[in-house]
């Protein structure tokens, strides 16, 4: 898993192998420090990392340690070192990072702490043992993730036929002149209206909708609001009747209800308790 | 273009059509070379993999019978050295050209490879493939980071589907692969994936 690529190479991707971009390193690319050919400046790319889970399999595996027996202490420390080098570069390392650098600390702290003479033999647990089923498990899922990307790479070079021009997919050739007329007529029909509408204006003021709507509470204890907003003539007349709803609902003389999501809308009078 | 490569690997099948042995006139039967072809070139006109059971409902006969046909046609086109390949794939057949000629195809087609997915987004496909349903805190368990736009991306691609919420505190949101994610990858169905278990070795062995 462990390629030992000379950092300076893989900055420069045009140096690189011909298959190069075809590969990726799922077991978590390098950090590189490597200094620029052109100038002082130390160039360094972190890597890939895709979380502390994968920083800290990077660690184990580059210093080839056995994960079953890691050497906490000593992984703890680069782990850290990473870390700070993160925030020297970047102020945005995830929270992530520091709460495992956080639980390692402790895993390290309680490797310290001499084991409990008194406790039984099945008690005394490896603390590292939760650890170590996290980072095989986040293995597992990375090589998981690295069969599938081999899968989506074959699969893209597979082509299967163009679509095929069907009613469904090209909906313009249903619509025939007729239909064209048709909706033409509506638009006709639609624009008639307006116009009435205009015409017959009628002023209804704000306080008469409130009475409107109190006396129709008033008498059925219940209105259903589109029943309500039906009645309006205009839309002028709807904006008020919809304010007077606000004004009744602001003075607490009704409670809206809806009895289901998106269901209809009623108005209850407020009963004075 | 693709339907005129389709029209070549037809040829050959249609000349084994007019050897039928049993054209019974009068009744309308099916020969079996007549249903090969019929299913094939359902097969290929279908936008989706076509389920044997929407052939059969199609060409109206019983299920068996058209699994046989389809059978014999994917042993027609194995024996062919031809461009075309006749899979199972997402619970149903599709006919599609062979990987190997890819660059070819895509000389014609002046396409690249579409964008690939990050590894971000291929680690928590991974996680959702295997351990679905499954929901945002089980899968920043496994992958020890959070993946929001991982998800989005998922989702946005239509490989993953929202598969109700999980009956526990805060009741999250469950996410499985979708038949999409089948297509994709080229799966006949989700048992068709290799064994999580089986990364095992590949993973904890590298040290040992």
């Amino acid at each position: 898993m462990e390629e030992t690529t000379p950092a300076v190479e893989a900055e420069s991707t045009t140096s690189a192998s011909p298959d190069a971009p075809q590969t990726i390193s799922v077991a978590g690319a390098q950090p590189e420090i490597a200094s620029d050919r052109e100038g002082d400046h130390l160039k360094i790319t972190l890597g890939e990392f895709e979380g502390p889970l994968d920083l800290l399999l990077y660690l184990i595996r580059q210093d080839q340690v056995n994960i079953y027996d890691i050497p906490v202490a000593r992984i703890t420390d680069e782990y850290l070192r990473y870390l700070y080098l993160m925030q020297e570069l970047d102020l945005t390392v995830a929270g992530d990072f520091l709460v495992m650098a956080a639980q390692l600390i402790d895993l390290k702290s309680r490797m310290l702490l001499p084991r409990d003479p008194t406790a039984a033999e099945e008690e005394v647990l490896d603390p590292r043992a939760e650890l170590v089923n996290r980072l095989l498990e986040h293995e597992k899922f990375k090589a998981a993730a690295q069969m599938l990307w081999s899968r989506a790479t074959v699969e893209q070079a597979v082509f299967t036929r163009a679509e095929i021009e069907t009613d469904k997919n090209n909906p313009e050739v249903v619509v025939g002149l007729f239909d064209l007329l048709k909706v033409f007529q509506e638009i006709l029909a639609r624009h008639k209206e307006e116009v009435l509408m205009e015409i017959e204006r009628e002023e209804v003021t704000m306080a008469q909708m409130i009475e409107r709507l109190r006396n129709m509470v008033r008498s059925a204890g219940e209105v259903n609001l589109l029943e309500f907003f039906g009645r309006a003539q205009s839309r002028r007349e709807l904006v008020v009747a919809f304010l007077s709803v606000l004004e009744l609902v602001r003075m607490s003389e009704i409670s809206l209800l809806q009895r289901e999501t998106f269901g209809e809308i009623t108005a209850k009078s407020v009963s004075p308790a | 273009m693709s339907t005129a490569k389709a029209a070549n690997v037809e040829e050959p099948i249609e000349t084994v059509a007019s050897e039928e042995e049993n054209p019974i006139e009068g009744h309308r039967e099916i020969g079996d070379t007549e249903l090969k072809a019929i299913i094939e070139s359902l097969i290929f006109v279908a936008d989706e993999p076509i389920s044997a059971k929407v052939i059969a409902d199609v060409v109206d006969l019983d299920r068996p019978a058209v699994e046989a046909a389809i059978r014999d046609l994917v042993k027609e086109y194995e024996s062919r050295p031809g461009g075309l390949q006749m899979r199972e794939i997402a619970g149903g057949w599709q006919i599609a050209t062979r990987a190997e000629h890819h660059e070819h195809i895509r000389a014609y087609l002046k396409s690249k490879p579409s964008a690939k997915l990050s590894l971000a987004s291929l680690e928590t496909l991974a996680v959702i493939a295997y351990r679905q349903p499954v929901t945002v805190p089980e899968i920043l368990e496994i992958r020890g980071v959070q993946s929001p736009s991982a998800i989005k991306t998922l989702l946005d691609k239509r490989l993953i589907i929202a598969k109700g919420r999980k009956e526990t505190v805060g009741r999250p949101m469950m996410y499985g692969t979708s038949k999409e994610f089948l297509i994709q990858f080229g799966l006949k169905d989700l048992s068709e994936l290799p064994s999580i278990e089986d990364f095992q070795d590949l993973a904890g062995g590298a040290t040992d």
